[in-house]
């Protein structure tokens, strides 16, 4: 038994026109500066004025959100008392529009009473829009919230299937200006997204295709779109291959990349997509030497495979590293700039973090600590795995 | 030889492969917080039994089969009947989703098991160690 949940989700070019039925008196805004004032929101709230909603902007998320910024958002939402929490951004602002929204409806709860099995009994004051500005995250469309807990400097993964928004738009228009470097980060996120969602333990039959289509559109797209952001349907075609991935590992999980790439991030300040999907290809190594199977799946529909298990799935790796290679990204951890003392003195940090991750349990071999330590160190090198 | 589930006997032999395990130790060095398991009646097994599991800082102390939830103060208790446990020990329900899907239910703070996730899965790892008869 297990669950399959998703929101209304409308997507292609005007998908924003859907606001214009939305029902309600009042919707607080949730996004961040940047979003704000490249005029993102402002294409938001067209909209809104055509439905007869007043509405407020709460601007102040920043990367990787704390549980302060989303309990700051609740006040304003208990003030505003909004029908509707639209979410405008990308996915830290969608997951702290998410817990925002909870602790709105629920501000007897702290944002680390957000998990899986408490029922939240939402939806008594506000429902929620996701309106993602980045082709990666597919927080449009999962239950996950991932915010900072300052104080103990820890990424804490929260989150209930109640959250799932109620309408995801997904409209194009709303990446059209985003730059390179962004498009190359957050397409590897929906990539590694695909991947891990089809390969980890807990994937099922509901998941599976999603999960493989989502992987072959980004092979096939994400290096036209990084490459000439004006490119309107490699633009579109990401765009869409971000919500099918979402849909695919949001109702899977993630796996061992993103268990080490939150400790890279988290301890470098590595942005999340480039984090993950520069240890992708080293986790596939890592798992394929004991399950190469399902890897295997993913090379073969690429393109990529061979009748051998084991060799198709070390290809994978090498073609993930190869498109990394195409759009500038990097495939090591040296090339992020870290010198090697540095490193040294928080890989035992980074160790502990992915070991103490939520994402490690999905992954169909289970490292050990000092294995842990090795894969860090072997993505440090850019060395394939070979243990 | 196998050994019954649940009993005491089985239990104890999972404390002992828990204090046998590095990475269990490793996965929950911080971790204090006991368990007990109530196996609930269902049409494989007609009896209600409780298990009792000591768990403090990566190591198992103690651990025995008791006659109630009252009688060893653990701050966590998961029931779920004997079938689904029987799932879980043979590595066909995930602990994790077992909680998610309400089929194992607990009482004590989830959010604290949601910091150890490594630590549930090293523990099911020695289940699995055990050769157990489940009656059959």
């Amino acid at each position: 038994m297990w669950y399959f949940v998703s929101p209304q989700i409308v997507f292609g070019e005007g998908a924003l026109d859907a606001l214009d039925d939305v029902r309600g008196a009042r919707a607080l805004l949730v996004t961040d500066v940047n979003v704000a004032r490249v005029g993102l929101v402002d294409k938001v709230t067209v909209h809104l004025r055509k439905a007869g909603l007043a509405w407020r902007v709460f601007d102040a998320v920043e990367p990787d959100p704390s549980t302060e910024t989303a309990l700051a958002g609740a006040r304003v939402a208990l003030e505003h008392e909004p029908d509707w929490i639209i979410a405008v951004g990308g996915g830290s602002v969608m997951d702290a529009a998410k817990a925002i929204w909870i602790l709105y409806e629920r501000p007897d709860l702290e944002p680390a009473d957000i998990n899986p099995m408490v029922d939240l009994n939402l939806r008594r004051k506000a429902r929620l829009i996701t309106i993602p500005t980045t082709s990666g995250t597919g927080s449009e469309v999962t239950w996950a919230i991932v915010l900072t807990d300052t104080a103990e400097q820890r990424k804490m993964s929260l989150g209930n299937r109640e959250n799932t928004a109620d309408l995801a738009i997904v409209d194009p228009a709303m990446v059209m200006g985003m730059p390179p470097r962004l498009t190359a980060d957050t397409g590897l996120d929906a990539l590694t997204h695909a991947i891990e969602g089809y390969t980890c333990t807990w994937h099922t039959d509901l998941t599976d295709g999603l999960c493989l289509d989502a992987a072959r559109k980004i092979f096939a797209y994400l290096p036209r779109a990084v490459a000439d952001g004006r490119d309107m349907e490699a633009r579109e075609r990401m765009h869409n291959a971000a919500t099918v991935a979402g849909l695919g590992f949001g109702n899977s999980l993630a796996s061992m990349a993103h268990a080490t790439g939150h400790a890279l991030g988290a301890v470098f300040h590595i942005p999340h997509g480039r984090a993950v999907s520069l240890l992708l290809p080293y986790t596939i190594e890592y798992i394929a030497a004991e399950a190469p199977e399902r890897f295997a799946d993913v090379a073969r529909l690429l393109g990529f495979g061979c009748d051998d298990d084991p060799e198709a799935a070390r290809r994978l790796a090498a073609e993930i590293r190869r498109l990394c290679d195409v759009i500038g990204s990097p495939t090591s951890i040296a090339a992020l700039g870290i010198d090697r003392e540095t490193f040294a003195a928080r890989v035992t940090d980074l160790v502990e973090r992915a070991f103490n991750d939520a994402s490690l349990m999905t992954a169909a071999r289970s490292p050990d600590y000092d294995e842990l330590q090795r894969i860090f160190e072997y993505a440090y090198d850019g060395t394939s795995i070979d243990f | 030889m196998s050994i019954k589930f649940p009993s005491d006997e089985w239990i104890k032999q999972l404390s002992e492969h828990l204090n046998g395990s590095p990475s269990y130790e490793q996965s929950a060095k911080n971790w204090e917080g006991d368990f007990v398991f109530i196996v609930e009646p269902d049409e494989a097994y007609a009896e209600t039994a409780y298990l009792y599991l000591g768990l403090y800082h990566g190591k198992s102390p103690d651990a025995m089969q008791v006659s109630s939830p009252d009688e060893k103060e653990a701050g966590y208790i998961i029931s779920a009947p004997f079938s689904s446990w029987r799932k879980v020990i043979e590595g066909k329900l995930d602990p994790i989703q077992g909680m998610m899907t309400r089929r194992l239910k607990l009482q004590g703070d989830m959010k604290m098991i949601m910091r150890y996730p490594k630590a549930a899965k090293e523990i099911i790892a020695c289940t699995k160690l055990i050769p157990t008869d489940f009656g059959d």
